[in-house]
């Protein structure tokens, strides 16, 4: 086998399918590519198990999400359980074989398209294959509606992948998180599928209207048009709620994140200063509310008056903390800048939550906005590193070069 | 009076075959080799013709730039090839040593009375100036330059590498007699690092001793200047290492170019690894069997692991390098290589790799890539292994883009390519940091001069 691939892969070598040959050969074995320059030994990491190790972290927020769409699906129908069982109402097979046929198609189609275009890429322009897509292929399917039409989603994958990432040269070097333009894409593209009570749980959309009809909002969104939710802390915490496929459960997202952080995969850096940022704005807008600054008919206050901390168990913002901000390519790139940037996506999602009803999510949109600005945050840092270079200048001791010398001496004698 | 210098920053390999502190005397070699590429920039004007004998200590070629800086044979004999590549770019001097040796004795300079252009007359002319090296660009020193200090570092760090301690012992009378000629070569200070108080420049005088501890790259010399006084734009520093400084001593004592040099082969295909005298340019193959190796098929490097050239079985010692390693090819392919767990091999993260649980544990590595090579893509990795008050990733991008302005205002004057060494190591993108910085740095130095 290893010999046969070898063969195979040195008659394709210089051939225009080599990139999609060595693709899947370097799948199943680590290539026999050897040092030619500097080190000539080297670490045991490279991208592919970089990007490996992320996915490892969202696998349980995926299975998680598909006994979710069963669990959310069943009880609009019936009606949320009483004495409710993790074993009896959750993790059910019924359950389960909602999620197989509602997000397995998700993350297949997800991954169809975005690899095919992956490889088409890399096929015309002959590089190698980049490994990013593994990533965005699995975040994609988690942040969206269960019931996204597939063909939807394809197109906006082809975008995504396309204009988001393959026009500005490949994985390292996109501006903008390619799973958050996809999901920017749908969302201005079909705002209809994208927000309101239908689109959660599973047959919403196709119920609707019928003496069938199924509904469930997200908290975020009772909480915008100011009514109540029937979720307590616990089911926040677990993510027994609706909402994207793999934002839900606050629980395994923070145990992802503390994977990739003992990994030391992700910043631990721009987590903490993103939850930093997020409490801080929540408190702030407590405190306009307990301040007594705001009416309690404004159509701000059922958000503004929402817990500050509460703000990390509903909607995408952990997820987004976890595993978006953490981009480290759209991110910043200096320690440094990474507090800032992260501090800042914290603080915007909270306040387009909140001054945004339309739409009472905005972790992406707070995201998208800061990838825009993180070079700008890094030019920031690394120019505090060149002033204090200068600054060493100014003290330079230079000594004129031997010749110098004798030249000046010689035109000051003529 | 020594002042601490402390590295937080970094990361020790520990392989397995270091050399055991022993010395045997190495075979004597009949062929001793120059290879030009040791001198970076150099364009080499011959003196002598093939076929013409020469001493030791007489030179061979010439700096085109500067016609005083000579190179010298490390043995008598005949010149027996030149080695040329591309544009007859010569590549390889060989000389056949005869078996009686005879060599130039220069006129000494008396070390108390003798001014700056003396002694940079004599080392130029009888072959001790290419020892000394410059920063900024990482070249041989420029002698029309007064730098503002010289930095020795007598320790190492780096993975396998000779402990000048050993290797140096009982050389200090060499050492204090090319501290004392340096010291009329620069207004400033020459910078002396120890790892320990066994190095024999513990007692020299002369000198700012500073005892530096921490891991790899502590005993780099540009971790050392960046921590004791970092280079300027438009300043120069000097470099010698620890073994070149016994070199310069000793034709400053004795008038005799001895390219004798204690040799560290080290390496798990090394039977048995340990320390050799030899001599500058001599066929490695004379050390290399007499300690054995335990596969056919290995990579041999003029240095170590980190900052060495690849050379082969017929290879020559280079004209700096104080060690010889020996470890695995690793040209064969690996089942699920990339996502299984790994025991074997260093990791700077613990993505199913574990050795941060074991960090005393002696690794066998060998030269496979561990990945395919990608843009950058990880962030904050390199800095946790770079000690210096640079950014990393900013300065190589720069030299990638050839932004000479960024490339300046973010220090790569102050490095040299090896200071980019374990940053590569641990690169998870694979990129050859030290090739970058190395363009970046003759890019600047074309443009600047």
């Amino acid at each position: 086998m290893k010999e046969k691939l070898h063969q195979l892969k040195l008659k394709y070598q210089g051939k225009k399918m080599a990139p999609a040959f060595n693709a899947l050969h370097t799948f199943l074995y680590m290539p026999n590519e050897t040092t030619h320059s500097g080190a000539h030994v080297r670490a045991a990491d490279d991208l592919k198990r970089t990007m490996n190790t992320v996915i490892m972290a969202l696998v349980p927020c995926l299975l998680f999400g598909m006994f979710n769409a069963g669990y959310q699906h069943y009880s609009a129908i019936n009606g949320f359980p009483e004495n409710f069982s993790l074993f009896d109402h959750f993790l059910t097979w019924e359950n389960f074989l909602v999620g197989i046929t509602t997000v397995l198609p998700l993350v297949i189609v997800s991954y169809g398209v975005g690899l095919a275009i992956e490889f088409l890429f890399a096929v015309i322009k002959g590089h190698e294959v980049e490994e990013g897509y593994l990533v965005t292929g699995m975040l994609v399917p988690l942040i969206i509606p269960v019931d996204t039409p597939l063909w939807m989603l394809a197109i906006a994958v082809a975008f995504g992948v396309v204009i988001g990432k393959e026009v500005f040269g490949g994985t390292g070097m996109n501006i903008l998180n390619p799973a958050l333009t996809i999901r920017a894409f749908l969302f201005f593209a079909y705002p209809t599928w994208m927000s309101g009570d239908k689109v959660w749980v599973h047959e919403g959309v196709q119920r609707a209207g019928t003496a069938d009809a199924i509904s469930g909002e997200t908290v975020l969104g009772s909480l915008a048009q100011g009514s109540d939710y029937a979720y307590s802390l616990s089911d926040m915490f677990y993510g027994f709620i609706p909402g994207s496929v793999g934002e839900t459960s606050t629980l395994l997202i923070v145990l992802g994140g503390l994977f990739l952080i003992f990994s030391k995969i992700a910043s631990w850096r721009i987590m903490l200063s993103a939850v930093v940022g997020a409490l801080a704005m929540g408190l702030i807008f407590n405190g306009i509310v307990d301040a007594g600054w705001l009416p309690e008919y404004s159509k701000f206050y059922t958000l503004m008056s929402f817990p500050y901390w509460q703000h990390l168990l509903v909607g995408g913002l952990a997820f987004g903390i976890v595993f978006m901000a953490t981009d480290p390519v759209t991110g910043s790139q200096t320690n440094k800048g990474k507090w800032y940037y992260g501090f800042f996506i914290g603080f915007l999602s909270v306040m387009i939550r909140v001054f945004n009803p339309g739409y009472p999510e905005g972790v992406f949109l707070a995201i998208l906005l800061m990838n825009v600005f993180a070079p700008t945050i890094d030019h920031y840092v690394v120019k505090g590193n060149i002033k204090k270079r200068l600054k060493r200048f100014k003290t330079a001791t230079i000594y004129p070069k031997a010749s110098d010398e004798v030249d000046s001496l010689k035109t000051e004698t003529a | 009076m020594s002042k601490d210098i402390r590295i937080k920053k970094g990361l020790d390999i520990n392989l397995v075959g270091a050399a055991e502190q022993t010395i045997s005397k190495a075979v004597t070699s009949n062929v001793y080799a120059l290879n030009l590429d040791d001198f970076h920039g150099i364009t080499p004007k011959m003196l002598i013709k093939q076929g013409e004998e020469i001493k030791a200590g007489e030179p061979l070629f010439y700096n085109k730039n500067n016609e005083e800086m000579h190179f010298v044979s490390p043995v008598s004999g005949e010149l027996v090839e030149i080695v040329r590549g591309a544009r007859r770019r010569i590549l390889t001097l060989k000389v056949l040593a005869d078996k009686e040796q005879n060599y130039v004795i220069n006129k000494v300079p008396d070390l108390d009375t003798a001014d700056a252009d003396t002694i940079k007359t004599y080392l130029l002319q009888c072959g001790g100036w290419p020892f000394i090296k410059q920063r900024p660009y990482d070249v041989i020193a420029d002698p029309e330059m007064t730098p503002k200090a010289i930095f020795v570092s007598a320790l190492a760090t780096a993975p396998l590498a000779a402990d000048p301690d050993f290797a140096l012992r009982d050389k200090e009378q060499e050492i204090q007699a090319a501290v004392m000629a340096l010291s009329k070569l620069t207004p400033g200070k020459i910078h002396v690092s120890v790892g320990s108080s066994r190095s024999p420049f513990n007692d020299i005088k002369g000198v700012e001793l500073h005892k530096v501890s921490g891991p790899h790259p502590a005993g780099l010399v540009g971790t050392q200047i960046n921590k004791i006084d970092p280079v300027n734009k438009g300043e120069v520093v000097w470099t010698l290492s620890a073994q070149d400084m016994v070199m310069v001593g000793e034709l400053l004592l004795t008038g005799k170019f001895n390219a004798e040099r204690v040799v560290a082969l080290a390496g798990s295909v090394v039977k048995e690894p340990k320390y050799y005298r030899t001599k500058i340019g001599a066929e490695i193959s004379t050390f290399l069997y007499a300690s054995g190796v335990k596969e056919d098929r290995f990579r041999l490097i003029n240095g170590d692991v980190l900052t060495g050239v690849k050379t082969h079985t017929e290879g020559y010692l280079g004209f700096y390098n104080n060690t010889v390693t020996a470890i695995p090819e690793g040209d064969d392919y690996e089942l699920f290589g990339w996502n299984k767990p790994v025991f074997n091999k260093i990791s700077s993260t613990r993505a199913l790799t574990f050795s941060w649980l074991q960090p005393k544990k002696k690794y066998d590595l060998d030269t496979n890539t561990n990945g395919e090579h990608r843009a950058f893509v990880v962030t904050g990795r390199y800095e946790e292994v770079f000690p210096l008050d640079i950014y990393p990733l900013q300065l190589l991008k720069a030299c990638m883009v050839k932004d000479l302005d960024e490339m300046e205002q973010l220090g790569l004057y102050e490095v040299a390519p090896e200071d980019f060494s374990l940053t590569e190591f641990i690169c998870i993108s694979k990129q050859p940091h030290q090739q970058i910085i190395r363009e970046g740095l003759d890019l600047l130095q074309k443009e600047l001069g």
